[in-house]
C-alpha cells in the first residue's frame, strides 16, 4: 500500500517539475495522471495495491472539495452584486455543455451499434 | 458561557478542530444524500458548504483559520486527480475504440461552454471581471486559475465559481441527461465531466465506473482544450 502511495506522490511531484519547466499550460497532478497511465500500459495490469489505494481516494473524491468551495464566503459581496449575469451564464451555460456533450457522444454511440447492424 | 468560549479559542488555534469539522460536515451531508434516495439535488459537497459557511459566520471564524486545518483535505485532490490513471486504464480498451466520438464531442462541448458563458454573461452587463473569471468555469480549479488569471480575472473568483458550476453540473447534471433520454455511461460520463469537471466526475463515478472513468477524461481533456482555445477567443472577443 504504502509503496503505491509513494508512486502516486512520485508521479504528481514529477508532473508538477515538467510542467514548471516546459511552461506547460496544464497542472501538474493532470501531467502526474498522464504518467502512472504510461506506467500502468508498460506494466499492462494493475497492481492489486495500486487499486486499492486509488479506488479509496476516488471514493471520497467530492470530499476533496469542500475546502476549496467554502472559499464561496470571501466572495459574496462581488457575486451579489453581479448575481443576474453570473448566476445565468453559470446555470444556462452548465446545462447546455452537458446536454451538447452527452448528445454528439451518444449520436456517435447510437451510430456504432447501427453499423454493427 | 465564558468557558465554553475559551475552549472554542484554544481549538480555534489547532487545525485539527477544522479538518473534524470539515469531514463531520461532509458526513451529515452524504447521511442527508443517502435519505434522500440518492437525489443528486441532495449533493453532499454543496450541504458540507452550506453547513460550514453557516458555522465560519457564525462564529466569526475567517477563512484563513478555517483553511489552515482543512488544507489537509483539501492537498488530497492532487494525488486523487493521478489515481484517476487507474479508472482510465480499465477502461481504456472502450476509449480507445470511441477515440474520434470522444475528441469530437468534448471540441463541440468545450467551445459550447466557453461561448455561452461569455455569451450570456456579456449580454447580461456582466464586468469585465466576472466575464474573465467565468469563461473557464468548466475547467478544474488549478487549471481555470491560471487560464483566468492570464486573462486578466481573478483567479480566486474563478475558483468558487468553477467549484459552485461543479456542484451545480453535479447536481442537476443527471436529470438533465435522464430528461433528454442519454442513458448510454460513457455519454452521461463525457458530459458531466466536460460541464462539471472534478466534482461532476464524482457524482458519475456514483453512477457506473463506466461514467467516472469517462467523466475524469473528459476533465482531463477539457482543463487541455480550454487552456488552448479559451485565450484564443478572449483575443477575437475583446
Amino acid at each position: 500500500m504504502l509503496a503505491y502511495l509513494t508512486l502516486i506522490f512520485s508521479c504528481q511531484l514529477a508532473g508538477e517539475l515538467i510542467t514548471h519547466f516546459l511552461g506547460l499550460p496544464v497542472p501538474g497532478p493532470v501531467v502526474g495522471m498522464v504518467l502512472l497511465f504510461a506506467f500502468l500500459v508498460l506494466r499492462g495490469s494493475v497492481p492489486a495495491d495500486l487499486a486499492k489505494v486509488a479506488d479509496t481516494l476516488l471514493a471520497h473524491l467530492s470530499l476533496l472539495f469542500v475546502p476549496a468551495g467554502v472559499g464561496v464566503m470571501l466572495h459574496f459581496r462581488l457575486i451579489a452584486s453581479e448575481a443576474l449575469p453570473i448566476g445565468a451564464a453559470l446555470i444556462v451555460s452548465t446545462i447546455l455543455t452537458i446536454a451538447v456533450t452527452a448528445t454528439i457522444m451518444a449520436w456517435f454511440g447510437r451510430r456504432g451499434d447501427a453499423e454493427k447492424g | 458561557m465564558d468557558d465554553l468560549r475559551d475552549i472554542w479559542v484554544y481549538l480555534s488555534a489547532s487545525p485539527l478542530l477544522h479538518l473534524t469539522l470539515t469531514l463531520a460536515a461532509f458526513l451529515i451531508g452524504t447521511l442527508v444524500y443517502k435519505k434522500s434516495g440518492s437525489n443528486s439535488l441532495a449533493n453532499p459537497v454543496f450541504l458540507a458548504v452550506a453547513l460550514l459557511v453557516a458555522l465560519l459566520l457564525v462564529t466569526g471564524t475567517s477563512y484563513q483559520d478555517y483553511f489552515d486545518g482543512a488544507q489537509f483535505v483539501h492537498f488530497l485532490l492532487g494525488p486523487a486527480t493521478v489515481a484517476l490513471a487507474v479508472p482510465l486504464y480499465r477502461q481504456f480498451e472502450r476509449i480507445r475504440r470511441s477515440a474520434v466520438a470522444i475528441a469530437v464531442s468534448l471540441l463541440t462541448g468545450s467551445l459550447t461552454a466557453i461561448l455561452s458563458a461569455l455569451t450570456i454573461g456579456y449580454l447580461l452587463d456582466g464586468s469585465r471581471d466576472a466575464l474573465a473569471s467565468l469563461a473557464a468555469k468548466s475547467v478544474t480549479a488549478p487549471v481555470a486559475m491560471g487560464i483566468s488569471e492570464r486573462l486578466g480575472g481573478l483567479p480566486s473568483l474563478t475558483a468558487v465559481l468553477v467549484i459552485v458550476t461543479g456542484i451545480f453540473g453535479a447536481m442537476v447534471g443527471p436529470l438533465v441527461l435522464t430528461l433528454i433520454g442519454i442513458r448510454d455511461p460513457a455519454a452521461r460520463g463525457l458530459g458531466l465531466g466536460t460541464a462539471s469537471h472534478g466534482i461532476g466526475t464524482a457524482r458519475a463515478f456514483q453512477e457506473t465506473e463506466i461514467a467516472g472513468a469517462f467523466s475524469g477524461l473528459a476533465m482531463g481533456l477539457n482543463a487541455l482544450a480550454t487552456a488552448i482555445l479559451l485565450p484564443l477567443i478572449w483575443r477575437l472577443v475583446t
